[in-house]
């Protein structure tokens, strides 16, 4: 396959772009990247992680602003770090802890494209984390409970209702 | 004059030892990036809360639960020259990150050199453990403890809903980038690499150069590691990234007979020239060197050659890099210097007088 950018020599990077479900390849030699000064990595201006996160937070913001009006994303604002969406958007990282609440209502899309996914479900604090861990299991009892009334065991269920219980008394109590 | 016991030797000592896999796999990583709570992340942060995170993160260890991982030694990157902070870039102990743009920059490295924790790069803490061989699962393990022992003393960044809180959102959740280095001149040999390295992007993981992001693949070298940090355990990631190494070692090993049964003596031929090459060429390039490294180490794995050993491999991965070079040979110097220095280095090691 040869080259996009001079149609001369072989193309050696292949790149896939999909936005929106479209699907848009690209294929170029390691000459023609290296001139573009881009998606070569290893070049001083290299095509970072940043800028390509950029570019999916700005297409984000274009998108959504025509159809919410004058609440844009871009009046978004930490008040702890004093970064704005529009900055964040620039620059691909968040300025301090509290942006990630200050700017939650534009996160979901954002990692549901990274990440594929937008909770996190892994490692809780061993100190701070007492509540969430709980809380988790509180919810897997639910999930175990809800079988067991399927299958109709309900005194098994019972059980699990009245463990529920007190546990979610003990998180009212703290 | 800060502690450079680091940067004198080229081989960690955790290097050192044999581990499962190690003809394809070189070495395991973990790393988890931490930030603490109610200050900006160091991309942000002032002079003095910079400080302020380098101070309450290095006084933690006074505490007991870091000890039993040997002595940490702190390093500033402030007070390093030129030369130290890259032979620690290639030795894998900071990142090109904290030793060219951290404020307030710190690295603190456990005697053997399996674990170092970065201070006020991209996130305020990143720990970062390293086996040899492949030995994902013992890293991850390890890596939890030493986060747990600063989790005593500090209080994380942390959200019930998105997990440890990190400057780039390719990082939160988790906050841990499991990886894997591996060596494949076989699959590279015969036109598969390119399939497995496809197939590998489409389960959550992704390929880098050695010398992380934005680095090439020189020497059949390749670091794959999970791409996803939300939504998964882990566990899941690490058992993910497991399966998927295995595999690869699998297969890895199945092109290495294919080669063998078919086409013995091409790979001899290329092994030895590659040796012999290495043993009496007087100019080296980085990129041929470490071709020709990585023939000569194909070759010690499939018994055709008896030496080096695989440490002496690991060991002359290293010194050849620009940043040793220049610290076994004198200070700066330009490509040309180094190139000879490069030749002349590996004849040393591999006992060639001339």
């Amino acid at each position: 396959m040869l080259c996009q950018e001079c149609n001369m020599r072989p193309a050696t990077l292949h790149f896939t772009k999909i936005v929106n479900g479209e699907k848009t390849e690209f294929h170029i030699c390691e000459t023609c990247a290296k001139e573009k000064g881009e998606m070569l990595p290893g070049t001083p201006n290299g095509f970072s992680i940043h800028s390509l996160l950029s570019g999916m937070l700005d297409f984000d913001s274009s998108t959504k602003s025509h159809s919410s009006g004058h609440t844009g994303p871009q009046n978004l604002q930490c008040k702890d770090c004093g970064m704005t969406y529009t900055q964040f958007s620039k620059l691909g990282r968040f300025g301090c802890p509290s942006c990630y609440q200050y700017f939650d209502s534009r996160l979901d899309p954002l990692f549901k494209r990274v990440h594929g996914s937008t909770g996190h479900v892994g490692k809780v604090p061993v100190r701070t984390g007492g509540r969430l861990k709980v809380k988790r299991q509180i919810d897997d009892l639910k999930k175990e409970m809800q079988q067991h009334i399927v299958q109709e065991e309900f005194e098994a269920a019972a059980e699990l209702r009245d463990q529920i219980r007190k546990l979610e008394k003990e998180m009212t109590e703290e | 004059m800060p502690n450079i016991r680091f940067t004198e030797k080229p081989l960690s000592d955790w290097m050192r030892g044999d581990a499962e896999d190690s003809e394809i796999v070189i070495s395991s990583r973990v790393r988890i990036a931490r930030n603490l709570q109610h200050l900006p992340f160091p991309m942000l942060a002032t002079n003095q809360q910079s400080e302020e995170v380098l101070q309450r993160l290095t006084d933690i260890l006074q505490y007991d639960d870091l000890g039993r991982f040997g002595t940490f030694h702190t390093l500033k990157i402030s007070e390093l020259d030129e030369i130290d902070k890259q032979v620690l870039v290639e030795k894998h102990l900071i990142s090109p990150n904290l030793a060219n743009e951290s404020r307030n920059g710190a690295v603190l490295i456990s005697d053997d050199e399996s674990v170092s924790v970065m201070i006020n790069e991209e996130d305020h803490l990143r720990i970062q453990c390293l086996y040899p061989g492949c030995q994902v699962r013992e890293a991850w393990e390890r890596a939890m403890v030493i986060d747990d022992a600063f989790e005593a003393h500090v209080d994380y960044a942390f959200d019930d809903r998105r997990g440890f809180l990190t400057s780039c959102p390719t990082n939160v959740g988790t906050g841990m980038r499991a990886s894997v280095m591996m060596h494949l001149p076989a699959l590279v040999m015969t036109h598969q690499i390119n399939r497995i390295l496809s197939a590998v992007s489409q389960v959550g993981l992704t390929v880098r150069g050695i010398y992380g992001e934005g680095s090439e693949a020189v020497g059949n070298l390749f670091q794959i590691s999970n791409q996803i940090t939300l939504g998964q355990t882990e566990a899941e990631i690490i058992e993910n990234l497991h399966g998927v190494v295995l595999q690869i070692i699998e297969h890895e090993r199945s092109a290495r007979e294919r080669l063998m049964n078919e086409s013995m003596l091409r790979i001899t031929d290329r092994v030895m020239r590659s040796f012999g090459i290495l043993s009496y060429a007087a100019v080296l390039d980085s990129k041929e060197a470490a071709q020709r490294l990585s023939d000569v180490r194909l070759g010690v794995d499939l018994g055709i050659l008896e030496r080096p050993s695989i440490a002496a491999m690991n060991e002359l991965n290293v010194m050849t890099q620009p940043g040793f070079l220049q610290k076994s040979f004198g200070d700066k110097m330009n490509t040309g210097e180094r190139d000879m220095y490069r030749a002349k280095l590996i004849r040393q090691k591999l006992g060639s007088t001339l």
